[in-house]
């Protein structure tokens, strides 16, 4: 059902504007754990075309089923089919253990991507805690993903616990060096499921 | 009385779902460079809103190795020298994976200086080559604080390197501060869209 107002679309096929330029596009809650959490253009009402020119997903208790994982992304040029874009990214890194006998700012030369076609790193190598009441929490920016001229940059920021008791700061970016344009993304945990978590995509304009 | 739509509730218990946006970020203006080079806001940056966001997408430029920069200015002057004092630093990695990293831009910054502020560094003019990102300003329109500011960007630099730049500071006024000008260190800004919102 949808609800036209004085010729305006309130809201229309789940989608609802209130006047923001941050549109709501998809929300995906897990139920039951699962190998990956995907957005793929032109399924279950993703768009990740030319619709917007930046796209912003935000992470919500990533809570994966196996003690010290990474969480991860890749891309694709083919809706999904094959995922593995060559990417190219940093990543820096702060972390204070709940001891207080560890703590540091710098460069995670594990955690980079130098024109990979393998899962980039969101929260560091097999850190991320499986604990009861630990997770991640984060978001990640991509920049204009259906442009055929240009590579696509992205901007992440994440924020989780490591398996053996620190906090971790890391921001992540770089770029997807492709010009083709990327209209699938997934992210996942590199051993083991996604137990639970929150991933919402948002457009905006 | 809900309101569900296509499976999703978007109103129920007098309360708008958290997953619907509600307008905190608004559009006030959009430009695209066409080989600009210089893009002023010179509008629409008032008391109205405490934030504002400048989003960057895909900038290139025409001249490679260069940077974008910033100014600002007061009432409707349009020297863009205000006084900064700001901070840079910057992860890297380069495509061959043999030179990664992270640093400080000590000659990027700025100690009470007037010049344009740097916001990326050394960004590529390869066809494919572009840096995305954000700038904010905070409370522009203060007349008892300076006015503080906090920039990122993704960019691909000129060696072939992915860096993720970090630039912070102040203008040192007590001055609403009314324009922005961006523009590269040298050469034009080929093309790229800067939007500017408020944030409420």
């Amino acid at each position: 059902m949808g609800l036209i107002s004085n010729g305006t679309t309130v809201f229309d096929a789940g989608v609802m504007s209130l006047g923001g330029q941050m549109t709501f596009i998809k929300k995906i809650a897990l139920s039951s754990a699962a190998g990956d959490i995907s957005f793929v253009n032109g399924a279950s009402g993703v768009v990740l075309d030319n619709t917007y020119e930046e796209y912003v997903f935000f992470f919500h208790g990533i809570h994966p089923a196996t003690d010290g994982v990474t969480f991860s992304f890749q891309t694709s040029i083919n809706t999904g089919s094959a995922y593995g874009v060559h990417t190219t990214s940093t990543y820096l890194n702060a972390y204070h253990n709940e001891g207080n006998t560890g703590a540091a700012l710098g460069y995670e030369g594990t955690g980079d991507a130098a024109q990979s076609t393998g899962e980039i790193p969101l929260i560091r190598e097999e850190k991320l805690s499986a604990d009861n009441d630990h997770h991640g929490v984060g978001y990640l920016h991509l920049f204009n993903p259906a442009s055929t001229t240009f590579v696509k940059n992205f901007i992440s920021r994440t924020q989780a616990n490591h398996a053996a008791e620190y906090s971790m700061d890391s921001y992540i970016a770089g770029y997807v060096n492709t010009t083709s344009a990327v209209d699938a993304i997934r992210f996942k945990v590199n051993s083991g499921n996604i137990d639970a978590g929150t991933i919402t995509m948002y457009g905006i304009a | 009385m809900g309101v569900i739509s296509n499976g999703t509730t978007l109103l129920d218990a007098g309360a708008i779902d958290s997953g619907i946006a509600t307008g905190a970020m608004t559009l006030i203006s959009s430009i695209t460079a066409s080989n600009s080079s210089t893009i002023d806001f010179t509008s629409g940056i008032t008391s109205t809103y405490k934030e504002y966001l400048f989003t960057f997408n895909n900038i290139h430029c025409n001249t490679n190795d260069k940077d974008l920069t910033f100014q600002t200015d007061t009432g409707t002057n349009t020297n863009y020298n205000i006084t900064c004092t700001s901070t840079g630093f910057r992860p890297y990695v380069n495509e061959a994976g043999n030179s990664s990293g992270v640093s400080y831009l000590s000659g990027q910054d700025q100690e009470q200086g007037t010049g344009f502020q740097q916001i990326t560094q050394r960004l590529g003019s390869d066809n494919d080559q572009v840096g995305s990102g954000h700038l904010r300003i905070y409370d522009p329109s203060n007349t008892t604080f300076v006015k503080h500011f906090i920039s990122r960007f993704s960019i691909y630099e000129a060696g072939d390197f992915a860096e993720d730049d970090f630039f912070s500071g102040f203008f040192d006024t007590t001055t609403a501060l009314t324009r922005f000008r961006f523009k590269m260190t040298s050469g034009a800004i080929g093309s790229g869209t800067i939007k500017l919102y408020g944030i409420s």
